[in-house]
């Protein structure tokens, strides 16, 4: 029966396990399970070698597109990651252990995170942090959750310039629970100001913005923050964490709730995931945190150490009310956040923010010298920027895919008559050879 | 251990990042800048890698210690798995989403497809989606598509209560609270599951879903199982099975042959993916056929000529409940471990699960209280009532397993058995490992009686001793103020 070697037992000792048990075979073990509900067939191929299953895995990568340079985003960001990430997050003392719940044996994941919270802190400016989300997505829909339950009221009003995909998780996540929600419609790329003072009152629990938002504009939200607070809101910025390097933090601009995507801090591409959600907010909201938080305590003898801490807001404790249902979350890509901002210090996120924003700006200008092209925003941008072209942006991604470049997400799909409006991202990585060449073929895409 | 910020000299840089190519942007104006850049550590990068090599010596891990915590099937995550994993880091999944785009990802959508219908055979279900991102998100998500179907048969107002059995996980209440639902729990009874009677009791044409564990989280396999869901079909109720206990079944029975409706599987449980000191994990959901229409968006669709396409808008699925495909780094090393094992493999990664959960339960139960004395699955749960007469609670004994050297099982769950101690100890352990194991619970049993203290003051071998709780919640100190 011994048909995994991961299994490790000879004949021999099953034979002992079973006296021991007092059954004669290991299926006398599943007659607890009765025979007419057994399984009638699994069709589970044979099994291989570990060599056999690289190579398998191999050939499937190889049936993706080979070598695309990509200019698209959409809240995955292709950035640079240095090489003490993987193998530092790649000690198996880290990536086999699971949640800390014994913190005497778990004090390298606790302080990590605590190091990680701290991080996130003063990245964004705020007092506390949890220990990860799942993805900037979901994080969006935590927050917008914790606003209801901090204000008591049922109302969310989100900026059409939202991800797409942040607007779409928080309607799945809100539909059964009598929220309603008011989607403002993106002017020119931006925030409607004016919408916004329509519809803000006093049954609005929280305002989502996004900092640089889906179309690459930088805002500034520190006057919306006073308008918001005003109505006895709160504010929720979803925010870019490699653009914080450089642009106003959600504290300073008066964001009561910060959130965001951690993939570019250090973890991969990967076809979407994992990634991590981060959460940080002002001190007095801690209790309605979802997640886990990690808290700095002392032991018998007065020495610093780690726990899980405020329990008593999780599922495990409150059952159906809990703050959030969320157990597993992304701790290991947490720390490789974590390492990623250690490694890259205080001065390297500002010049790899100002190497993002040096590298689109000079793709934008050259590409507005297309003919037809303009710039769809009178804003500043970061690493993204939006371009309506004299034809449907879809076709011209199109063709360029075939010349192995993803040029950039076309609008269309996500905001209607934006059919010719085009999304590029440039990160730091994109050489001026590529994006010369991104410039050439677009411009002979726009030709044909 | 000092704080990596406590390590920091100001000016010091741990990164080189590439020359630019390109001229100088025009600044941004100063109203979009920050007052100061964010204060980041500013070390070598030999201190940083000093530090964190440092930090994984203070953990206990599967690649470390036995790790026997019960309902998290601690596993060896065999390495080939990471290796695997890695040939995808460079995949843009927006690359799947741009016209014409899905032509450049068939190596990835197939993966993901193939994955789909390896857990649908194994589950017994007809279509699976892979975006959920953990278990509880799985949960969340399989009961918004049990409310999607309620709701357009014009039932959503009449359906309100989620059943659940008193010893499920707290996720199953916390995540149908989010899809809008009241929770009826329902006592356990003496046989070791769901009280037959007053699951009776408690269904009516109001109730959704039934969610159940099974094996339930005593490990035992649940005799009733086909009635309670022919009694919740007879109410328009559907059955969700909560896939944490997976492990102690493949190939022995499919959970949609017992009448499960919705199913989620915790990959990084059951299919070898690594933990991650907690997460990422990741919990793709299977559903009937019934049930397909409403599954998350972007969905995987093979048309007419073999080619994998995304079905982005149908109308009535849920929406979305995470970004993109889901954790594709943790399915590519469950899709590995999957074809590495193969059918028989898989069978016998239960069996031995099984087998050895039994065997530590039958060495075990002449020192501690077996609240339900019968065959179990893949984990067993005791009480330590009996050590609580000396003044020693499952706690003590948990820590006195980490001077030894062992990760301690689950304790104080399920909530039903007072001084709950869960042990799981899973395939991938010797019997050589669960006999030194043994002769330790064995050990602190001993102990218990004859010098009770001990337990108490453990651990003492350790770079800390018991931390003090109440402090840390109390001072929410959850940031490096320094």
């Amino acid at each position: 029966m011994n048909d995994s070697h991961y299994c490790p037992h000879t004949p021999e000792e099953i034979a002992e396990m079973l006296s021991v048990i007092g059954v004669s075979s290991v299926e006398e073990l599943f007659a607890p399970i009765p025979s007419e509900l057994r399984a009638k067939n699994f069709n589970i191929p044979a099994g291989m070698s570990e060599f056999e299953t690289f190579d398998s895995m191999k050939a499937l990568a190889d049936e993706n597109g080979q070598g695309i340079v990509n200019f698209i985003g959409g809240g995955f960001y292709d950035h640079i990651i240095p090489a003490v990430v993987d193998h530092l997050s790649g000690r198996s003392e880290f990536y086999t252990a699971y949640t800390p719940y014994q913190p005497e044996c778990s004090q390298g994941t606790l302080q990590a995170l605590f190091e990680y919270q701290t991080a996130i802190c003063r990245l964004t400016g705020l007092d506390v942090s949890n220990a990860s989300l799942y993805d900037g997505g979901t994080a969006c829909a935590e927050a917008a959750m914790m606003a209801l339950r901090v204000t008591g009221r049922n109302k969310i009003v989100v900026d059409g310039c939202v991800s797409p995909f942040s607007r779409q998780i928080l309607k799945t996540y809100l539909f059964n629970l009598d929220v309603e929600i008011i989607e403002l419609a993106p002017v020119d790329g931006m925030l409607g100001r004016k919408e916004l003072a329509e519809v803000l009152d006093s049954s609005v629990a929280a305002v989502l913005v996004q900092n640089p938002n889906f179309f690459g504009s930088i805002e500034d939200f520190t006057i919306i923050a006073d308008q918001v607070h005003a109505a006895g809101a709160l504010l929720i910025g979803s925010v870019y964490p490699i653009a914080l390097g450089i642009l106003k933090s959600p504290a300073e601009m008066g964001v009561d709730i910060a959130v965001g995507d951690g993939q570019s801090l250090g973890n991969p591409l990967s076809f979407g995931g994992p990634s991590f959600g981060f959460i940080a907010a002002k001190k007095s909201f801690i209790r309605n945190m979802p997640g886990r938080i990690i808290g700095e305590t002392a032991d018998r003898n007065g020495k610093r150490g780690y726990v899980l801490t405020l329990q008593a807001r999780e599922q495990h404790i409150k059952r159906h009310k809990a703050t959030s249902n969320i157990c597993s979350n992304q701790g290991l890509c947490a720390l490789r956040g974590l390492i990623f901002l250690s490694a890259t210090g205080k001065q390297g996120l500002v010049d790899l923010a100002l190497l993002n924003r040096d590298k689109a700006e000079y793709a934008k200008n050259q590409i507005a010298t297309l003919p037809g092209v303009t710039v769809l925003q009178s804003a500043s941008t970061f690493n993204e920027f939006t371009v309506r072209l004299p034809k449907p942006a879809g076709f011209v991604v199109a063709a360029l895919l075939q010349h192995g470049i993803a040029a950039g997400v076309p609008l269309g799909e996500y905001y209607e008559g934006s059919e010719n409006c085009l999304v590029i991202t440039v990160t730091e990585k994109r050489t001026k050879k590529e994006i010369d060449q991104l410039v050439k073929e677009l411009g002979v895409a726009l030709c044909n | 251990m000092q704080l990596i910020y406590e390590q920091s000299v100001a000016g010091r840089r741990g990164i080189k990042l590439p020359a630019s190519d390109v001229p100088s942007a025009v600044a941004l104006p100063a109203s979009l800048l920050r007052a100061g850049s964010a204060d980041l550590p500013e070390v070598s990068e030999l201190d940083l890698v000093r530090h964190f090599t440092n930090l994984s010596r203070r953990n206990f891990s599967v690649d470390t210690n036995f790790y026997p915590l019960g309902s998290c099937t601690m596993k060896y995550n065999a390495k080939v798995l990471e290796n695997a994993s890695a040939l995808f880091a460079g995949c843009h999944p927006m690359t799947a989403l741009l016209p014409g785009g899905a032509d450049f990802c068939q190596g990835t959508l197939g993966m993901l497809h193939d994955l789909g219908e390896m857990l649908a055979d194994i589950t017994g279900m007809d279509e699976v989606t892979t975006q959920p991102l953990a278990g509880a998100h799985g949960e969340m998500t399989g009961i918004m598509l049990i409310s999607a179907y309620h709701a357009a048969k014009g039932n959503k107002a009449k359906k309100k209560y989620v059943v659940v059995p008193d010893s499920s996980h707290g996720t199953n209440p916390a995540s149908a609270a989010i899809a809008g639902y009241e929770i009826i729990t329902v006592p356990t009874a003496p046989y070791g599951d769901m009280n037959l009677e007053l699951f009776k009791a408690a269904m009516s044409d109001e109730v959704a879903a039934v969610m159940m564990t099974c094996p339930n989280t005593l490990g035992l396999f649940n005799p009733h199982i086909k009635e309670i869901s022919d009694i919740a079909h007879s109410h328009d109720a559907l059955m969700y099975y909560d896939g944490a206990n997976l492990n102690a079944i493949m190939g022995k029975v499919k959970p949609g042959d017992v009448g499960f409706d919705v199913v989620h599987v915790n990959l990084h449980k059951t299919f070898g993916t690594p933990h991650g000191g907690g997460g990422p994990g990741s919990g793709p959901v299977g559903v009937k056929k019934s049930l397909i229409p409403f599954l998350p968006q972007p969905r995987i669709v093979m048309n007419d000529n073999g080619v994998l396409q995304l079905e982005t808008a149908n109308g009535v699925s849920i929406g979305r409940t995470a970004n993109f495909f889901g954790n594709f780094g943790v399915m590519a090393k469950a899709y590995a471990y999957i074809i590495m094992l193969g059918r028989e493999g898989l069978i016998t990664v239960s069996e031995q699960a099984v087998l050895n959960a039994n065997y530590i339960k039958e060495k075990l139960k002449g020192y501690y209280d077996l609240p339900y004395d019968m065959t179990c699955m893949h984990e067993c749960v005791f009480s330590a009532s009996r050590q609580l007469e000396h003044g020693v609670h499952a706690i003590d004994i948990a820590k006195f397993l980490i001077d030894r050297g062992y990760h301690p099982p689950t304790v104080y769950f399920p909530m039903i058995v007072k001084e709950a101690i869960m042990i799981e100890p899973t395939e991938t352990e010797s019997k050589a490992t669960m006999d030194a194991f043994i002769e330790v619970m064995i050990e602190a049993a001993k102990t218990a009686e004859t010098d009770p203290q001990a337990l108490l003051d453990a651990p003492l071998t350790m770079p800390i001793s018991r931390l003090d709780e109440t402090r840390a919640a109390r001072e929410q100190n959850v940031c490096c103020n320094s």
